[in-house]
């Protein structure tokens, strides 16, 4: 026989302001079991908490339901309480009666009955509890860190300095990311290179990190603190323990007509090549599509030069596969493809570039030295015409309702860059609003504008065409003076929109982690759970998880490392308790079950078990506590009803339904 | 519990109910299954958001839309639910990797019994709501319960004796 409590929370206002829940603590007092009930200014507060231990106390309660927020915000809140107060924290149910009741209801009579409705499916719920007790599993002391940008070197440093294991997985031939592609960062114009790569370094030779580059993660098992990854190492074709990095290959090889990737294609590379001077390994890689060898067989020019004979045809992809603790996605942005915004042009004329290509045309270690010129002729532009919100805070289809964030200030700062080292050239700026929030940016902004004589104009370009005479025109409105321009531009720079890695998508459903509709990372909790995503053992780590620029980036790496850390630091951890269990006795042995469940938790083993029919052993399915994740696939599928989940059981849910459609 | 409390609470019950139906205007009783990790979270993000939709949609928390036995259902039809509406993660976006698949196939053999028993088909919906759509969440419950409003109460499941 079970004795309930019922404590009803006003939420300062949050609730007591729609719903009225003295009438709602007075309605629960005739349910069943139901020895107490009251309402209270804040259960989650102090004196809520010892309300809750007094009330268990004095009445002799079994279990208590709170009629509140969210499960998802306070749930473990009180199943503490619970535990503090001497029952078990699993005896706990919450009527969710301000997220799907007072918040979004106007009319107080209706949230009323609904807040009664909604206690007594929980107090139903609740009487059909039982103690359940968790189970304990073993943290292996190694982290994965996906993504080797500046998120995810700065988080395997942090990890790897507070005393883990910690492994990098880089998709590219290097690790550096697309902070390695920049010239400058704003707001202090300090080179990007200078503060990236020695972090690089420090990456590559930390005794605790490894760097798996040319690297994908194909396949992610287990749970928490029990995480098997296999990781794709694809060839290079070059061995990375005989390669001296001296690049004498890269000179030799007479296919030169590749794309260069590093230089947004800007320029061409050899098929055999180093993504750039500083990349890490400096170990070239064989671009098996453009490598002569590769398709005709002849050639094999680089393996006669390598006097390391680190040249090898014949290397094959490599899977690897690893334990660890801990995950960390730092997937990184790419920026959209502005196939569908033939307005600006940019499929039409050469010398209308993203802002990533500006970025290397500026770049000292670029294709043209950080000389500026145009990609069509090689001339200085006298004109330069930026854009911003290409693609960004565009609400049709092709384009990206969010705001990309970076592209306000990295505009500023190409525009200043242009104007410092060329004060001949016009440089014009059209924005929709300009965003500059952080520290330093306005001035930096205002800088651009006032010092350098930037001209920011209000407005959109409706089109960049050419005029017939080879000139490339832009077309725009200025909102402020109530015009049109037309603008005869050398160039023009498209600031186009970021969106997460490609590769983001298909990382998150392998690690069952949750992403928004635009393939970013969800987080835990927005504000108070930033760089945790909701699937235990996961973390995020810079664009993966919004829009960031570089400083924000590198916070929240620190922030997912110590959150990582606090994870391996533990010697094991709490199981969740809310498991499948099946009945031996009704349990048929059909073996249903054991087809569904995705954790392979469900085996099918000899027991001996006492029937109407006396003794029998034979075949009856057993639940894997440490492995179940409690999705409930097998309680469906048994077609017998032997399985059930504990804390989501069949009774609980029908006591549920009943109490809602009384 | 005594037989004449009971009718007691069964009384100020259905004085209870006439306070939500505006001038004998039919509101629908709606049992909404939510699982945890999306549709849950999504109807949390419709709660902070103060989107409303109607409260004749009462959620029952599930760890995931694949925990939700066809019986829940008609269990619900049978005790007086007007409409059902089972939400769940996007396909492919399931925390338990391929939960909602499962889902998909159970419900699908569901809906062509629910018409074999001649419940309409509307007063079943299947949807899949992430924990970013708090929109999505609001839109679906105010359209759901729109629907099965104008079918009318029903009745098929609701008198049989195990009420």
């Amino acid at each position: 026989m079970q004795r309930i409590g019922v404590f009803v929370c006003h939420c300062g206002s949050n609730i007591s302001a729609t719903v009225d829940v003295v009438r709602v603590a007075e309605s629960l007092k005739n349910e069943q079991n139901v020895v107490f009930s009251a309402d209270c200014r804040y259960m989650c507060s102090e004196n809520g908490q010892s309300l809750i231990k007094n009330t268990v106390k004095e009445y002799g309660l079994t279990g208590i339901v709170i009629c509140s927020c969210s499960p998802r915000m306070h749930e473990n809140t009180f199943r503490k309480t619970a535990g503090e107060a001497g029952i078990n924290p699993y005896m706990v149910e919450i009527a969710n009666i301000r997220e799907q009741c007072s918040w979004i209801h106007k009319n107080a009579a209706e949230a009323t009955e609904k807040a009664v409705i909604l206690g007594r499916a929980a107090v139903a719920k609740l009487n059909r509890d039982f103690p359940l007790t968790e189970g304990e599993s073993s943290v292996t002391k190694r982290a994965l860190v996906i993504g080797g940008g500046i998120a995810g070197i700065q988080t395997a440093l942090d990890i790897a300095d507070a005393g883990y294991k910690v492994d990098i997985v880089e998709k590219k031939p290097t690790i550096g990311g697309k902070m390695a592609q920049l010239d400058k960062t704003f707001p202090t114009l300090d080179c990007a290179a200078c503060i990236l790569t020695p972090k690089m370094v420090d990456a590559a030779q930390h005794e605790n990190i490894t760097l798996y580059t040319y690297s994908q993660v194909t396949n992610v098992e287990g749970y928490v603190g029990n995480f098997r990854v296999t990781i794709k190492k694809k060839a290079r074709y070059v061995n990375e323990t005989l390669c001296s990095g001296c690049g004498e290959c890269t000179l030799k090889c007479p296919s030169k007509k590749g794309k260069n990737e590093f230089n947004m294609g800007l320029n061409n590379r050899s098929a055999i090549y180093i993504p750039f001077a500083q990349a890490i390994p400096n170990v070239p890689v064989i671009d098996t599509e453009q490598c002569i060898k590769f398709n005709t067989g002849k050639c094999g020019l680089c393996q006669m030069t390598c006097q390391a004979k680190a040249v090898d045809f014949s290397m094959k992809d490599e899977y690897i596969t690893e334990n660890y603790g801990a995950i960390v996605a730092a997937t990184g942005f790419d920026i959209i493809s502005l196939d569908k915004f033939g307005e600006f042009g940019y499929q039409m004329y050469d010398d209308v570039v993203t802002s990533l290509e500006y970025e290397r045309l500026m770049n000292a270690a670029g294709p043209t030295g950080g000389h500026l010129v145009r990609p069509s002729d090689g001339k200085e532009p006298k004109t330069v015409v930026f854009v911003q919100c290409v693609g960004s805070r565009d609400i049709r289809e092709c384009g990206k309702e969010y705001c990309s964030k970076i592209c306000c200030m990295y505009t500023a700062k190409h525009a200043m860059l242009t104007r410092e080292k060329y004060p001949d050239t016009e440089v014009y700026v059209f924005y929709i609003d300009v965003r500059t929030p952080g520290k330093g940016f306005d001035e930096f902004y205002r800088r651009a504008a006032e010092q350098y004589g930037v001209r920011y104009i209000k407005g959109m370009v409706g089109k960049v065409y050419d005029d017939g005479e080879g000139n490339i025109m832009v077309r725009a409105s200025d909102l402020i003076a109530g015009e049109q321009l037309t603008i005869k531009a050398d160039m023009v720079v498209l600031a186009a929109a970021t969106e997460p890695d490609k590769t983001a998508r298909t990382l998150g459903t392998m690690l069952t982690a949750s992403m928004d509709t635009n393939d970013f990372f969800t987080e835990a909790h927005p504000k108070l759970r930033p760089v945790e995503s909701p699937t235990a053992g996961v973390f995020l780590s810079g664009f993966c998880q919004g829009p960031k620029d570089i400083p924000e980036t590198v916070a929240q790496a620190g922030a997912a490392a110590v959150k990582v850390v606090g994870l391996l630091s533990k010697d094991s951890l709490k199981s969740n308790p809310c498991t499948a269990i099946s009945d031996p006795v009704i349990c048929s042995g059909c073996g249903a079950c054991k087809n569904v469940c995705p954790f392979g938790a469900v085996e099918l083993a000899e027991k001996t078990v006492l029937t109407e029919r006396g003794r029998e052993t034979r075949l009856v399915s057993v639940v894997n506590d440490a492995v179940c994740k409690g999705c409930g696939a097998c309680t469906v599928a048994c077609p017998s009803g032997c399985m059930d989940l504990k804390g989501f059981t069949s009774s609980q849910i029908f006591g549920e339904v009943d109490a809602l459609c009384r | 519990m005594p037989l004449n409390e009971k009718n007691k609470k069964a009384e100020t019950l259905s004085s209870e109910k006439t306070d939500c139906e505006e001038n004998g205007k039919f509101v629908p009783v709606i049992v909404a299954f939510c699982c945890n990790w999306c549709s849950y979270a999504g109807a949390d993000l419709a709660g902070s958001s103060r989107l409303t939709y109607p409260s004749n949609v009462k959620i029952i928390r599930v760890p995931c839309s694949c925990r939700v036995n066809p019986t829940f259902i008609l269990r619900a039809f049978g005790r007086g639910a007007d409409g059902v509406i089972l939400a769940g993660c996007h396909p492919g976006d399931c925390h338990y990797s391929t939960g909602n698949y499962y889902t998909r196939r159970r419900m699908t053999l569901l809906f062509s019994m629910l018409s074999y028993m001649g419940i309409e088909k509307e007063r079943m919906k299947l949807q899949w709501i992430s924990a970013a759509e708090g929109v999505k969440f609001a839109e679906t419950m105010n359209e759901f319960s729109k629907s099965v409003e104008k079918l009318g109460p029903c009745k098929k499941l609701g008198d049989l004796r195990c009420k």
